[in-house]
This record gives C-alpha cells, sequence and structure tokens, in this order.
C-alpha cells in the first residue's frame, strides 16, 4: 500500500492548487485522477478572475484573497518552472460591465455600490470613458462600471503550471487512477480504495469538480455538488479589438430564454492567441454534453449587442464543461465533521479557476491549524443554508 | 415537403443513397455545401471543361451522369447544392436536428434551414491524411488532393517538375491528372513496400470476383500504363524524408525506408523538383458523426452494422465516413444505407464484397510508425499555430500530462483554424504513451467555421 499525508481526489484547478499548497507545507502529497491531469472543468471552461460579479460576502472575500495569491503565482512562476513551461496567460487586464438598457443600468449601479462598500474597485464610467476604454463597443451603453482588478489565466496551463510546481515540492500525481471508495479505520477515513490499489492517508481532500457528490457518496457522506452545463464559443483569431474582459450586466438578474433552463450572459473576452471567448451558457441538464445550435447562436446574439462588429467574424470551436455548484452557491472549504480524515474542497461552480488558489490557502491553514485569513465557517460543509441536503 | 430522409453530402455513397431512398418511396432532400454533385471522386472542372477532357480525368463518369439526371429530374427529391451543415443538435434516440446555411459561404446572406428528419443518412466523405517531415510547410507541398483538385477543377498544375509521394492507390490518379495537365512527373514514390503490397493484395483471390478484379485492376491498371508511357518512375519501400528550399520547394530528399517505415541511412537521394504532392491516406470526416452521438470504430470511423446503421436510431452512415474504401465501395454502402433509412433491407451483401477491398488496401497501405523518425525537433507539425515537434516534446516533459486536451491547450497544437483536422492525429501518433483521452480532438460540434452574425439570428421554422 502506498501511503502519504495527503491523498487529493482530483487533478484539476482546484486539487492542483491545494497539492501545491500542502505540498509548501512539508506535506507529502498524492494527487489520483481518473483521466489526465487538467482533463476535466478545468480545460473545458474560461479562465476569468473577477471579483465583478460577486456581490459582498464570503465569496468576494475568498476571490480577494484569490486575486492577490494569483498575481503572487503569476510573479513566482517563470523563475520556479523555467522557460520551457507554457504561459499561463495572466493578464490583470481589468473588466468592463456594461448595460445596455434603463432597467439593467439602475440594477449594475445599485450593485456596484454594495462593492465599493465592501472595498472593491468598482468605477462607473460614462459612455464616452466606456469607448475610449473598448473602441468597438456598442454605442448604445446605458451604463457601465470598470473592475480594475478583473483578471484572466489559460485555465488549463494554469493547472498544470500548479501541478508542475507542487511536484518540484515533492507531491506526485498519478492520472489514470479512479478513487473507488473509502478505507474507514475506527470511524476515521485514512485513505482510499483505487483501481491502482489501496493509497493510505491521514487526510483525504475530494477535489472532483461536478463528480464531487458522487466521490464522496463512495465515502458514505452526501454532499450536494451538481453539474451546470456551460458552453463557450471562440473565434477564429483577429487583431486584438477586445482590450478587456467585456460582460453585458444581465447576469445581475439572468434572463430566461427561449430555451427552459437555459441562462447566458454573455463574457467576451480576447485571449493572448488573438481568439475571441465568448461565454457562456448556464443550464442545468445533468451530465448531458451535447451542444445546440440554439446556445451557441443565443451566446452569439449576446455577444453582438455588446460588439456589433463581431457579426463578420467566424467562430470554430464550441466547447463546454460542467460547473461544479452547490444549491447555496458557495463553494464547500475544509474538513467534513461526519468523516474524521475527510476534507472538502468543492463546488465553486463559475469561479473555480478564480477561487483555487484562496481556497488552497484555507485548506492550508486549517489543515496545519493557524489562523486562516479570511473566515472558513462560511464555507463549512456543517453551515445551515446545507442542513437539509448534507443530514439524513 | 416533408423530409423523409435526409442525405448529407453528395458524393459517390450520398447520391446512390438518395437514389435508393427515393427508390423505396421516401421522399428525400439532398444536400452538400459544394456547388456541384459529384463529392471528391467526381469533382468537375469549375469552368465547366470539355466531354473529352472529363472523360481523361473522370472514372465510371456515365455512371455520375446517370445518378444525377434520375436526382434532379426527380420533384421528391429535393437537392440543395452550397448548403453547408454547420451543426447538429443531438435527440436522445432519434436521428439529429440538422443546421444548414444555404449560399455562397463568402456571401453576406446565407439563409438558415433547419431540418428535422425522419432518417439521416451522413455520406460527408473524408479528408487527407498528411504525415510532417521537414520543409512540409514550405510552399510548394501540396497535399495530393489539392494538387488534384487544381488538376481537375481548374486545369492547373501545381508545378513544372511534380513528385508524387506518400501512400495509397491513390497516389496513381493523382499522377496521371498531374500528366494530364502538362507536368513533369518525376516520380510516384510509395512507401510500402513491394512485399507489403503483394501480401496485402495477392493472397486468396478467391475472395475477390473476378468481375471486381478486373474493374479494379483496369482503373488501376489504366494508371500504370499512362505513367509507364510517360516513363514516370515508380518507386515502392521509399518515401520523402525532408523538402528543400527557401521561399519554396526547389528539391526533396528521397530514402528508402524500412517495412515499419523508418529511414535506412545512407540511402538518401536528392531530387530536384518544384512542386511535391503528399498523401498518406484518409480521415474520416466525422464531425456530424460525432455530434449525433454515433459511436465510432477504433480507427475512428463510423461504426455501422450491415446495413449501414450507426448506432443511433434513424441514423445511417456510408462511404468513407464508415472507413476508407473507396468510390465503389462508397457506391454500394450509399445504396444499402439509402434502402434502409426508407424502411427496406438488403444490399449487404454487395457491400461486403466491395469490403474486402478496402481491407486489403488497409494491409498494404496502412500508416506505420517508423515515419516518427522523419520528424526532427524543428518539424512543424500543427501547421495553423506553428508548433513544433520539439516544442510539443517539450510541453509533455513540463506537464507529464497523459491528455491530449491538456497537452493541446498547453502547445496549442490543434487549437488554429483547422481545429486538428490536419494534425491531429499525427500529434496523437507521436505521444510516446497512449493519452487516457484518445479521440477527443475529433470532437467538433462547430463543424466548419461560421460566422456570428449569420448563427446569431433568430431561429428560424423546422422542415420536419
Ligand atoms: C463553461 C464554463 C466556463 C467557466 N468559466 C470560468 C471562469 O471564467 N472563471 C472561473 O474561475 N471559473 C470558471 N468556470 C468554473 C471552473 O472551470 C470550475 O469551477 C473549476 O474548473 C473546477 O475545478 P475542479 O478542480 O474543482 O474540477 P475539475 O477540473 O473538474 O477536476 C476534477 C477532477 O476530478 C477527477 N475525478 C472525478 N471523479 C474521480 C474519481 N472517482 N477518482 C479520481 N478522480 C476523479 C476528474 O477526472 C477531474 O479531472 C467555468 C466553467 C465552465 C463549465
Ligand atoms: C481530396 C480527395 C480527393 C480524392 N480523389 C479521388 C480520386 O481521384 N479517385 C478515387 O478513387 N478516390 C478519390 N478520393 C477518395 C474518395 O473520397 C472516395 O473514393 C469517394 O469519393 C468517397 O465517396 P463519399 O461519397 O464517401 O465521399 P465524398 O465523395 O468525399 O463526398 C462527401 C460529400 O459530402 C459533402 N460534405 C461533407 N461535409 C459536409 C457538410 N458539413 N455539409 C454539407 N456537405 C458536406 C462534401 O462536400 C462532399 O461532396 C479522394 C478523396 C479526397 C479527400
Amino acid at each position: 500500500m502506498e501511503s502519504s499525508d495527503v491523498v487529493i481526489v482530483g487533478a484539476g484547478i482546484v486539487g492542483a492548487a491545494v497539492a501545491r499548497r500542502l505540498a509548501l507545507g512539508g506535506f507529502r502529497v498524492t494527487v489520483l485522477d481518473r483521466g489526465a491531469s487538467a482533463g476535466g472543468t478545468s480545460s473545458s471552461g474560461e479562465g476569468n478572475l473577477l471579483v465583478s460579479d460577486k456581490g459582498p460576502g464570503a465569496e468576494l472575500d475568498l476571490a480577494v484573497l484569490s486575486g492577490r495569491r494569483w498575481a503572487e503565482f503569476a510573479a513566482e512562476l517563470p523563475a520556479e518552472l523555467g522557460p520551457g513551461f507554457p504561459d499561463i496567460e495572466f493578464e490583470a487586464k481589468g473588466g468592463l460591465v456594461v448595460a445596455t438598457t434603463a432597467t439593467g443600468a439602475d440594477a449594475l449601479l445599485a450593485f456596484a455600490d454594495t462593492q465599493r462598500s465592501a472595498g472593491v474597485d468598482a468605477r462607473p464610467v460614462t459612455a464616452a470613458e466606456a469607448a475610449e476604454l473598448e473602441p468597438d463597443l456598442t454605442p448604445r451603453v446605458a451604463a457601465a462600471v470598470f473592475y480594475p482588478d478583473d483578471a484572466q489565466v489559460q485555465p488549463s496551463v494554469a493547472t498544470e503550471a500548479l501541478l508542475a510546481s507542487a511536484r518540484r515540492h515533492g507531491a506526485r500525481l498519478r492520472q489514470g487512477v479512479t478513487v473507488l471508495g473509502g478505507v474507514v479505520s475506527g470511524g476515521r477515513l485514512v485513505g482510499v480504495d483505487t483501481t491502482a490499489g489501496r493509497f493510505g492517508a491521514e487526510h483525504t481532500v475530494v477535489a472532483a469538480g461536478p463528480w464531487s457528490a458522487e466521490v464522496a457518496g463512495n465515502f458514505g457522506v452526501r454532499l450536494p455538488v451538481l453539474p451546470r452545463r456551460g458552453t463557450v464559443v471562440v473565434t477564429t483569431r483577429m487583431p486584438r479589438r477586445i482590450r478587456h474582459k467585456v460582460y453585458d450586466a444581465d447576469y445581475v438578474g439572468a434572463v430566461e430564454s427561449e430555451l427552459a433552463a437555459l441562462q447566458t450572459s454573455s463574457v467576451v473576452e480576447s485571449t493572448a492567441a488573438g481568439t475571441v471567448l465568448i461565454g457562456s451558457s448556464r443550464e442545468r441538464r445533468g451530465f448531458d454534453e451535447r451542444i445546440e445550435a440554439a446556445v451557441v447562436g443565443e451566446l452569439a446574439a449576446k455577444a453582438l449587442i455588446l460588439f456589433p462588429f463581431l457579426a463578420d467574424v467566424p467562430v470554430m470551436r464550441a466547447y463546454g464543461g460542467f460547473r461544479p455548484f452547490v444549491p447555496d452557491h458557495l463553494p464547500v472549504i475544509g474538513p467534513d465533521p461526519r468523516l474524521p480524515g475527510l476534507w472538502h474542497a468543492t463546488g465553486h461552480e463559475g469561479a473555480g479557476i478564480g477561487l483555487s488558489v484562496g481556497t488552497a490557502e484555507l485548506i492550508g491553514a486549517l489543515m496545519t491549524g493557524v489562523e486562516p485569513e479570511i473566515p472558513a465557517a462560511p464555507f463549512a460543509v456543517t453551515r445551515e443554508s446545507l442542513r437539509k441536503v448534507t443530514t439524513g | 415537403m416533408s423530409v423523409d430522409v435526409l442525405v448529407i453530402g453528395a458524393g459517390p455513397a450520398g447520391l446512390a443513397a438518395a437514389r435508393a431512398a427515393r427508390r423505396a418511396g421516401a421522399r428525400v432532400v439532398l444536400l452538400d455545401s459544394s456547388d456541384v454533385l459529384g463529392g471528391q471522386f467526381w469533382r468537375q472542372p469549375l469552368a465547366g471543361g470539355s466531354d473529352a477532357d472529363i472523360r481523361a480525368l473522370q472514372h465510371k463518369w456515365d455512371r455520375f451522369v446517370a445518378l444525377r439526371r434520375v436526382l434532379t429530374d426527380d420533384p421528391d427529391c429535393e437537392i440543395v447544392t452550397g448548403a453547408q451543415v454547420w451543426a447538429v443538435d443531438r435527440r436522445d434516440d432519434a436521428p439529429p436536428v440538422v443546421h444548414a446555411l444555404v449560399g455562397p459561404a463568402d456571401g453576406g446572406d446565407r439563409r438558415r434551414r433547419v431540418f428535422v428528419p425522419r432518417a439521416l443518412v451522413l455520406a460527408t466523405g473524408a479528408h487527407e491524411r498528411t504525415l510532417p517531415f521537414p520543409g512540409w510547410d514550405l510552399p510548394g507541398v501540396y497535399t495530393a488532393g489539392a494538387a488534384q483538385a487544381m488538376a481537375k477543377g481548374e486545369g492547373v498544375a501545381v508545378g513544372k517538375r511534380v513528385l508524387v509521394a506518400g501512400t495509397g492507390p491513390f497516389l496513381l490518379p493523382v499522377a496521371a491528372s498531374l500528366l494530364h495537365v502538362g507536368a513533369t512527373v518525376v516520380g510516384v514514390v510509395e512507401a510500402s513496400s513491394w512485399r507489403r503490397i503483394a501480401r496485402g493484395w495477392v493472397p486468396r483471390p478467391h475472395e475477390l470476383r473476378p468481375k471486381d478484379l478486373m474493374s479494379k485492376s483496369a482503373e488501376l491498371g489504366g494508371y500504370v500504363r499512362a505513367l509507364a508511357a510517360r516513363r514516370v518512375p515508380y518507386r515502392t519501400g521509399a518515401a520523402v524524408l525532408a523538402a528543400h528550399g527557401d521561399s519554396r520547394v526547389t528539391a526533396v530528399t528521397v530514402a528508402r525506408i524500412a517495412d515499419d517505415w523508418t529511414p535506412r541511412q545512407g540511402t538518401e537521394q536528392r531530387v530536384e523538383a518544384d512542386a511535391v504532392c503528399v498523401s498518406h491516406g484518409f480521415v474520416p470526416r466525422t464531425e456530424i458523426a460525432i455530434s449525433a452521438g454515433c459511436a465510432l470504430a477504433a480507427d475512428g470511423s463510423v461504426r455501422v452494422d450491415e446495413e449501414q446503421r450507426t448506432s443511433v436510431p434513424g441514423v445511417y452512415a456510408a462511404g468513407e465516413i464508415t472507413g476508407i474504401g473507396g468510390a465503389d465501395l462508397a457506391l454500394a454502402e450509399g445504396e444499402a444505407a439509402g434502402r434502409a433509412a426508407a424502411g427496406r433491407a438488403g444490399g449487404a451483401a454487395e457491400v461486403a464484397r466491395h469490403r474486402a477491398f478496402a481491407d486489403r488496401m488497409h494491409s498494404a497501405h496502412g500508416i506505420r510508425p517508423g515515419w516518427k523518425a522523419w520528424v526532427g525537433d524543428d518539424t512543424i507539425v500543427c501547421r495553423c499555430e506553428e508548433v513544433t515537434a520539439g516544442q510539443l516534446r517539450t510541453v509533455l516533459a513540463a506537464t507529464e500530462t497523459r491528455g491530449l486536451r491538456s497537452l493541446k491547450l498547453s502547445s496549442r497544437a490543434g487549437l488554429g483554424i483547422c481545429q486538428g483536422r490536419i494534425c491531429g492525429r499525427n500529434v496523437e501518433d507521436l505521444l510516446p504513451d497512449a493519452p487516457l483521452d484518445p479521440g477527443r480532438t475529433a470532437n467538433r460540434p462547430i463543424v466548419v467555421p461560421v460566422r456570428l452574425g449569420e448563427i446569431a439570428a433568430p431561429p428560424v421554422e423546422r422542415e420536419v
């Protein structure tokens, strides 16, 4: 039997960030993934590191903490991993949220007010200023708010970078190993059974993204993580005409569209390679992978509201993934008192890329018994808002 | 008109399917992105061309003309050319909803059409596979299919002194077309050895019907005679290891290769040429089939039963997308698929007969792993994103990932405009260990690039 201090289930960005943090903290870490590294949700979405979409509360605190960690990590990385490692494409480019209707404008400005009171740099800008920030933006701007602290990374490369860094600090990664169930001794989880045999560990961290409920279920505990489908479309390369991350303000009160349970709100951004990403939809449809023309069409239509010039730009790819979502829309982070030895780092829905490094910070602090930089209690699996779904 | 059977692709397979479905009484809609019928096999001169010219370059032309006439004269067969299927919506246990854009691709006003067919025949053909080698990204290096399309479609030769290289019987008609449009073909270089070709083609001749053998050998024999008459050297067990030149190809290195295609040291020869046409076989165009939910066979082709049924009820597949086998097999499969899609049985025997040829072709000409030794660190693997084999290896070593998806996103190989159609399989083959997510590069829900404005338009009425 192989053994280590910590087994992490899942080599997505959350598992990778936690592995790095714990390895740096002196733990012997083994990461197990049933597929390849960065093969799940973390390579099926976008890489927005946002504060702009978060209202005051625990998630915003985690986003702010994560934002600091991302900036540090991006700065340290080249020296640590060497020039041969692909660029994580960290860009602190800022985000511009745009309302094109009067109702949207009121909601947006009110939301920005609450954010500012929580310390977020949220700057209302005039239509003229918005046009200066984004010359190709629609002239129909009812209100706009600029968020200098929004940033982005290439999420798949970022996951690999965190894993590579974790390995340099002693962590081990086993790909193609499925965790089947837990090994319980004296009421404590002391390891996992896998398709590659038994792995003993003092702590086991579930970081299995949208599949976390299944993994936790195999350990005998209920964890309310559900998949929420998202689709993104990608244009062909072009000279950069979109300078920041630009969103429509719809997300503040995301609209119901033609399709039942389909919501789209656009996020339009250029990538380092010159493509434009247009995301993303939100649908509750289980692990159904199909991508439908109507969803792609909705995304296209929303993007054209913000940037009419995109009408002539070809899209060449659509892809999608499953956001790991928790009914009260907060991730689950920390130890699970129902089964000592079991930890969770999951349920980040549409913000797991951004929140991964802050999550790792919390796990690291809690596992070593020091006070975390932000309160961990709101993320506990025992919180009141989850009581109905975690008990019984 | 209601749609009983929708056929996508009007090459040999699709045309035969449409006719068979009509004979069985179904109302048929036949879609093809091209402006003319015929597919790759019957690709025609863009500007008409004389009948003699067409006959010189085309095989089974009368068969095509007859097929085309039957269908174009038939009011219950709607033929829509210039119809690009860009996406399909999978449905559970039913054919998918098919989304097409109709009109000139570069024009601003393509019309959207959306079909909900009772049965669907996929006959989307194949695209070429080209293995990379140093210099293959130089101007003057063409895929054999592109060279042939220019010869057949525009009457233009890609160069004055042209070398044709790769593997498979397709090299022969390409060389013949080049000769016909006035090029000097300095050689045809076939990677398989005579021994392997013979082992593939010759044993158990009793399994092949003399008539088929005659027809096949008459076609191939015709090409061989054309080459011999012009003294075009045909070399086997050899390959182009590099193309040379500054701004375009001026010469190539040809060398002998072993049975597994590893180059034999010391056999390199320099051949002057201003164009090289390469083909290493074909890859089925499976985008639509994959989006529709059809299961694939291990080689990446669409899996069908003896009546061309895919794993999705109501969806049939015929022609190159079910495995590369040439036009005769495509016609036979199309016939069987069209009939089955219209609710009739039969046609399986004919398919099995032609399959025998296809199987022989694979054992004679299938790609061998030794080609990887041609590829240097500087050799571009993904042309769209200009990723070299060396960069691939570096990224793989740095990330230690065993996933194609991760490798693709970290190296950018396959992220360009062709979406891995050209490099996907080559990248997969270059990995030292089999990836844990094979085939994921073949998943392309957007079948071809379409302008955002074209698909953002409000949904159109569905033709049920
Ligand atoms: C369309 C879309 C857009 C998004 N955009 C953004 C964005 O802009 N910004 C942002 O911050 N977030 C975004 N997200 C959300 C973000 O991608 C996720 O929150 C994040 O990737 C979750 O990471 P993870 O490591 O928890 O899960 P994953 O990346 O899914 O990793 C979980 C891993 O667990 C493995 N696993 C599962 N079961 C087992 C088992 N039994 N044994 C072993 N291994 C197992 C899986 O193979 C997988 O690799 C988006 C998501 C989507 C779908
Ligand atoms: C470039 C090339 C050249 C070839 N030349 C020869 C040759 O000279 N001699 C020979 O024996 N064999 C040749 N072949 C092999 C040839 O493909 C087969 O022998 C034969 O054409 C297969 O018939 P098919 O009906 O399966 O496919 P095809 O003839 O390829 O027909 C497929 C049709 O589907 C259409 N289509 C595909 N996708 C879509 C879509 N999304 N929307 C709408 N329409 C679509 C295409 O436009 C095409 O007309 C060639 C193959 C290629 C790729």
